[in-house]
C-alpha cells in the first residue's frame, strides 16, 4: 500500500468514527438540548474527513479531476448550524424540557422576548 | 460599470459562485453545462433580487481567510472534546444556557458568529435577542443566547466567545 492509500484509509477510518461518535451522542445523551450537539459537531467533521478521502482518492489514485466533494463539505457546514438553530429555537418554543441539572433554565422563556439580565 | 450590466448581474459575486457551483454539480466543463450554468448565473440573481437582505457591503478578505483557517482548527478541537464528554457518564453532565452580550452588528456577520458558535466547542446558538423583522434595525442592547453542554465558568466562555469569534468578525467587517 503506498503512502496515500494509507492516508485515505485513516481518513475513511477516523470518518466513520466521528460519524458513528455522532450518532451515539444521539442515542445516548439525556435532553433535547443536549443531543443537539452530537450531530452538528461530530458528524460535521466525520462526513468532512470521509469528503476529503474521497477527494484525494478521486484526484491521486484515480487520476481523475473531482471537485464535486468541496460542495458536499460547503453545504454541509452551512446547513449543519441552521438545522440545529432550528432544531433549538423549535424546542424552546414548545417547552421541551431541559435535563434538571442545567443551569439558567430561566432564559429558556425568554425565548422571543427582551431579555432583562 | 455601466448601468445596464449593473441591472442584467446586480450581484456580480453570486453570479460567479453560481456559475462555478453549477459546474461543480456536474464535474464538467462541456458545452451545455457552460450554457446552463451561464443561464442560471444570470437568471438566479435576477429572480432573487427582491428577497435580498441588505449587503454588507465591506469585507476584509484576508482576514476572513484566517478566521475560516481559525474556526476549522476549533472544530477538530471541539469534536475531539464533545467526544471526551458523550462517551463519559451522563450523571457529569453539566449542561447550561449562556447570554452573550454582543456588540456586532447586520445581518451577515451576526449570522456567521451564530454558525460559528454552534460549529465549535460544546457551544449551540439557540436565538438572538431580542428578536426583530429586520435584522438591520437598531434595537440597542443585543444577546446571544447559547446552549452549553459543559458549563463551568460561565464568564470565562463568553469572554473566550466575544474575544476569539466576535472581535475578530468586527475587523472583518468593520462594525
Amino acid at each position: 500500500m503506498s503512502g496515500i492509500e494509507w492516508l485515505i484509509a485513516v481518513l475513511v477510518l477516523l470518518g466513520a468514527i466521528f460519524v458513528l461518535l455522532g450518532s451515539v451522542a444521539l442515542v445516548k445523551l439525556p435532553d433535547f438540548y443536549t443531543r443537539l450537539h452530537g450531530p452538528t459537531k461530530a458528524t460535521t467533521l466525520g462526513l468532512g474527513s470521509l469528503v476529503l478521502a474521497s477527494m484525494i482518492f478521486f484526484n491521486f489514485v484515480q487520476n481523475e479531476l473531482s471537485l464535486q466533494q468541496l460542495l458536499i463539505a460547503l453545504f454541509l457546514f452551512i446547513t449543519a448550524p441552521v438545522t440545529a438553530y432550528m432544531l433549538i429555537k423549535a424546542g424552546m418554543h414548545q417547552k421541551v424540557a431541559a435535563l434538571e441539572v442545567t443551569k439558567n433554565q430561566h432564559l429558556m422563556q425568554v425565548s422571543g422576548k427582551k431579555p432583562a439580565p | 460599470m455601466a448601468s445596464w450590466t449593473h441591472k442584467l448581474i446586480p450581484t456580480p459575486a453570486r453570479s460567479v459562485m453560481l456559475f462555478v457551483v453549477w459546474l461543480l454539480l456536474n464535474n464538467s466543463v462541456a458545452p451545455v453545462h457552460l450554457l446552463a450554468a451561464t443561464i442560471l448565473a444570470l437568471a438566479i440573481p435576477l429572480i432573487t433580487a427582491s428577497f435580498r437582505d441588505k449587503q454588507t457591503p465591506f469585507i476584509q478578505w484576508r482576514l476572513a481567510f484566517w478566521y475560516l483557517l481559525k474556526v476549522l482548527g476549533d472544530i477538530v478541537l471541539a469534536n475531539v472534546q464533545v467526544i471526551r464528554i458523550v462517551l463519559g457518564p451522563n450523571r457529569l453532565l453539566r449542561p447550561g444556557f449562556v447570554m452573550v452580550p454582543l456588540e456586532l452588528r447586520g445581518a451577515l456577520p451576526l449570522s456567521i458568529l451564530a454558525c460559528t458558535v454552534s460549529l465549535t466547542p460544546g457551544t449551540v446558538s439557540a436565538e438572538i435577542l431580542p428578536y426583530q423583522h429586520d435584522p438591520d434595525e437598531d434595537v440597542g442592547e443585543r444577546f446571544l443566547l447559547i446552549h452549553v453542554l459543559d458549563l463551568s465558568d460561565e464568564a470565562a466562555l463568553i469572554q473566550e466567545i466575544k474575544q476569539r469569534y466576535e472581535q475578530p468578525l468586527q475587523e472583518m467587517f468593520g462594525c
